[in-house]
């Protein structure tokens, strides 16, 4: 896979393999929850059949816990649902924030492994731009990546936006440790192809702690 | 013959506090913590027989922890979980553990408590 469009390719997979074992392994979790909570839920009974008396205040709490983990799984299909339609269309207007807020649920878990705790510093409105939703998530995630282990020993990422005419710029802000990262090892060949494919550019600013990639507002052809 | 005491350490909370609870249940004196570090501190007061650990968390993954465990307490014996079930983990955490003893979410109790009792020979 040596062609523009083998990089693309093979780039593309490995994220959606590391986004959907991310996933899995979250629904994992959910559900070991719900295991261990329906396992005590039969242990209390047989304790009750044993003459041991039911606590209705852990009875409560445990209802409250499965709930509470119902709704989690939910919020992590939702998110996998949304980033499965991603490749439905080759090119659409985005909005970059929900764009954003996609991204950061589906690495929440990739930042809390490495210790990150990730800010997002955008506003509710909209900012819109037109591309291709796929290599679009894929190059941030491709950001997102890099800068979390650019982080130093604050480990605080913060993600901006700017805008003007022509383009939105998404910032990723508190790289204390930046300036230690390999400057020649950001981007790689697949960054670089994504940013071709999206005429997309980036700047690295190490005295300002952050990296900055600038997305065209008609960006994808 | 004194309680087993266990340790389990996974970042997800609801998870090793209802597994301790339950544990407790079965007449096992079972601690929780969702941090490392938190596991290493807690060897410092308490010695483990078994000590039951998330292959991923988050800092110091669960092989890394059990080496530094294994500098505090030498006697501890160790069951991994895991989440992920990919074959790097498995082969990961059974050459730590044993394959045996390297068990995925979610787990059954039962199973649970066989393999401690069987790494502590009962």
């Amino acid at each position: 896979m040596d062609t523009k469009c083998g990089i693309l390719g093979q780039t593309g997979l490995q994220f959606f393999g590391r986004i959907t074992a991310s996933i899995s392994h979250e629904i994992k979790n959910v559900l070991a929850v719900l295991n261990e909570n329906a396992g005590l839920l039969q242990d209390v009974v047989l304790m009750a059949e044993k003459g041991i008396p039911l606590n209705p205040e852990r009875l409560k709490g445990v209802a409250g816990t499965m709930g509470k983990q119902i709704q989690r799984a939910d919020g992590i299909v939702e998110n996998m649902n949304r980033f499965a339609h991603a490749v439905d269309e080759n090119t659409k207007e985005i909005d970059i924030h929900e764009t954003l807020s996609l991204l950061l649920g589906l690495t929440r878990r990739f930042a809390d492994m490495r210790g990150v705790t990730l800010s997002p510093a955008y506003g509710n409105s909209g900012k819109f731009l037109t591309s291709n939703p796929f290599f679009l998530e894929n190059l941030l995630w491709c950001f997102l990546d890099f800068a979390m282990g650019a982080t130093g020993e604050d480990r605080e990422l913060t993600i901006a936006t700017e805008e003007n005419e022509h383009a939105i710029r998404i910032c990723f802000e508190g790289l204390k440790g930046l300036a230690e990262k390999d400057a020649g090892a950001f981007p790689s060949e697949r960054e670089s192809a994504l940013m071709k494919a999206l005429d997309a550019d980036f700047t690295m600013e190490p005295v300002r702690s952050r990296i900055v990639v600038a997305l065209p507002k008609k960006g994808f052809r | 013959m004194s309680p087993i005491k266990v340790l389990l350490v996974d970042d997800e909370e609801e998870l090793v506090s209802t597994l301790a609870e339950r544990l407790a249940l079965r007449g096992i004196h079972a601690d929780w913590t969702t941090r490392p570090e938190d596991a290493l501190r807690r060897l410092e007061v308490c010695k483990y027989d078994v000590a039951v650990l998330d292959v991923k968390i988050p800092r110091m993954n669960g092989i890394e922890l059990k080496k530094e465990m294994e500098k505090k307490c030498a006697h501890t014996k160790f069951i991994f979980l895991t989440g992920h079930g990919s074959e790097q983990d498995f082969r990961e955490g059974s050459q730590e553990a044993g394959p045996e003893f390297y068990l995925v979410k979610p787990v059954n109790i039962e199973d649970l408590m066989e393999k401690i009792n069987q790494l502590l020979g009962r």
